[in-house]
């Protein structure tokens, strides 16, 4: 990627992220937080790429290209079940006024 | 098949924006987190058919261990420790992004100024965040107790700031560089997160937490840059501008500037600063506060840190059906930063089975203090401080506040004498209207229970 398409898809990428969240209810602050912590998550993506090409012959390589894969899933992992575990409380079939 | 991946990434980065977006209403809010949980999973599948790659074993080993290990601790959590899970799973991110970094450097992946330069930043937000997470995990988990400020923390903080950009810059410049330059320069980086963060504490650690969160996005997206993924480029750079409209948000609910929390933390010896409170507390026994509830017409509930600590939600509920079914209207009033972070709090009370339509926001229900008979605070304490409305010399002057004291009655549900998280006085437990409860909330509440029921007969 050039860097001027870099550019604009790093632009473009910012409104969007803003514009998303525009408009959030305090009461999703915190799930909201922790569900775009699991989203960045996806730096997993990018760990496996790097250790996939880290030479196999080199350990310092093999060691930092394992704990990048090691904290980006971890990232990932966590991250989903702790938003879906926040987020499970937000079910709409809850009836109203309905105890337990 | 490369055509293939990059369609998929794309598929996947749009999917993420999507849950996103669902995940910014409470009605949709849960399928969007299931979305963006399939599209990592394909995203995380397509990448193991990346061409020319090696190690898989390795690669399979390390997602397992990792993914497992979260897996199963944020399982296990309790609700009320979520937001120091938040904290260092998003360090975790942030150091995945410095450790691709570092790897890009180590095996000589990195050939142009440019990506060099995205390299660099990527690598030195990603290791703030992750040793700045590091450090707000172990404050909210109480490992680490203790607020500590450097003498001329502000000139430290812009020192080492200042040595980590030159050493990203010789990284940089020196296009092979050398392991021990890289490897100072990430000393230099974690440092300064763990400088950065140290002295912040109390109610100004969510706001922390959210800002490391873009961060780390931020990072990820620079990454992405650098190794030309699309996925991690759009994912990365939304959360990162997303996440700082949620720190500002947070940080306006607050009434704290960002640049305060970093520069100016809240501590115990700027809190001494408030002017002298008079009057004494007078205390309530639980029968007192029954009585007092059982025969009102309105009663406001400011739940708070305190109470949750104690799992005493479930406890409240149970007062509150009690009191509803004698006829008294029973609401909660929840403050923007009630609990550890902004929202928390509805979280922990929708776990009790608290329906949404009894719980309100500080605006929606500031004006009806003064009509409520009494307004019971539980294990609340600075966000109902008068002092934040009327003193300009308290380090919380400013702050919204529920105005509980324009109540009736007050009824404070405490365990101790002791100031509140920040260490600041509370004009509030000293007002005449203002009765103390002591004792935990669970058993404080379960008395008030009794008390209630014995008075149907």
């Amino acid at each position: 990627m050039d860097g001027i398409t870099a550019l604009y898809v790093f632009m473009l990428a910012a409104f969007t992220g803003y514009e998303v969240i525009s408009r959030v209810p305090v009461i999703l602050h915190t799930p909201l937080m922790s569900g775009s912590n699991f989203i960045h998550g996806v730096v997993l993506v990018g760990a496996m790429v790097v250790l996939g090409h880290a030479d196999p012959e080199d350990p310092v390589q093999l060691a930092i290209g394992f704990v990048a894969v090691f904290l980006g899933a971890a990232n990932a992992a966590g991250g989903y079940v702790v938003t879906e575990r926040m987020l499970a409380m937000f079910k709409s079939d809850r009836k109203p006024g309905g105890a337990k | 098949m490369n055509t293939l991946i990059q369609l998929a990434y794309f598929g996947v980065a749009v999917v993420f924006i999507l849950g996103l977006k669902a995940m910014s209403s409470p009605v949709t809010a849960r399928r969007g987190i299931v979305w963006a949980g399939y599209a990592m999973i394909a995203a995380t599948l397509v990448t193991f058919y990346t061409p020319g790659m090696q190690n898989y074993g390795l690669m399979i080993t390390a997602i397992v261990l990792g993914g497992g290990v979260a897996w199963w601790s944020g399982r296990v959590v309790k609700m009320t420790d979520m937001p120091q899970m938040v904290a260092i799973y998003n360090g975790m991110g942030g150091g995945a992004a410095a450790a691709i970094a570092a790897l890009e450097f180590a095996r000589g992946g990195v050939h142009s100024p440019g990506v060099a330069t995205l390299a660099v930043l990527g690598a030195l937000i990603g290791s703030v965040a992750f040793s700045g997470s590091c450090v707000a995990f172990a404050k909210l988990q109480g490992i680490m107790t203790k607020t500590w400020r450097l003498p001329q923390q502000n000139i430290v903080n812009i020192v080492l700031a200042g040595l980590t950009v030159l050493l990203g810059l010789a990284i940089v410049i020196s296009g092979t560089p050398v392991p021990a330059l890289i490897i100072a320069f990430f000393i230099v980086a974690l440092a300064l997160g763990v400088i950065l963060t140290s002295p912040i504490g109390g109610a100004d650690m969510p706001v922390v937490i959210s800002l490391l969160n873009a961060f780390t996005g931020l990072a990820v997206g620079f990454e992405g840059f650098v190794l030309g993924n699309p996925a991690l480029i759009v994912a990365g750079i939304v959360v990162g501008a997303s996440g700082t409209l949620l720190t500002q948000l947070m940080a306006k609910a607050m009434n704290r500037p960002i640049k305060n929390v970093i520069f100016t933390p809240i501590t115990g010896e700027a809190a001494g600063g408030g002017e002298a409170i008079e009057g004494s507390m007078k205390e309530f026994s639980a029968l007192d506060a029954a009585s007092v509830m059982r025969y009102a017409s309105k009663v406001i509930i400011v739940p708070g840190y305190g109470m949750a600590v104690a799992g005493a939600q479930h406890k409240v509920w149970e007062m509150a059906q009690l009191l509803e079914e004698g006829g008294v209207e029973v609401v909660f009033a929840i403050h923007p930063v009630a609990g550890r972070m902004p929202g928390h709090m509805n979280v922990l009370l929708a776990e009790a089975g608290v329906p949404y339509d009894k719980i309100f926001d500080l605006e929606e229900i500031n004006a009806d203090f003064a009509q409520a008979d009494v307004a019971l605070v539980i294990g609340a304490n600075d966000v109902v401080n008068p002092v934040a409305r009327t003193d300009k010399s308290s380090p919380i002057y400013g702050m919204p506040i529920l105005n509980a004291d324009m109540a009736q009655n007050v009824i404070v549900v405490k365990r101790g004498k002791g100031a509140g998280y920040s260490g600041i006085e509370n004009a509030l437990f000293y007002k005449d209207n203002c009765r103390m409860l002591y004792g935990s909330a669970q058993q404080a509440i379960g008395e008030v229970i009794t008390h209630v029921k014995a008075l149907e007969v």
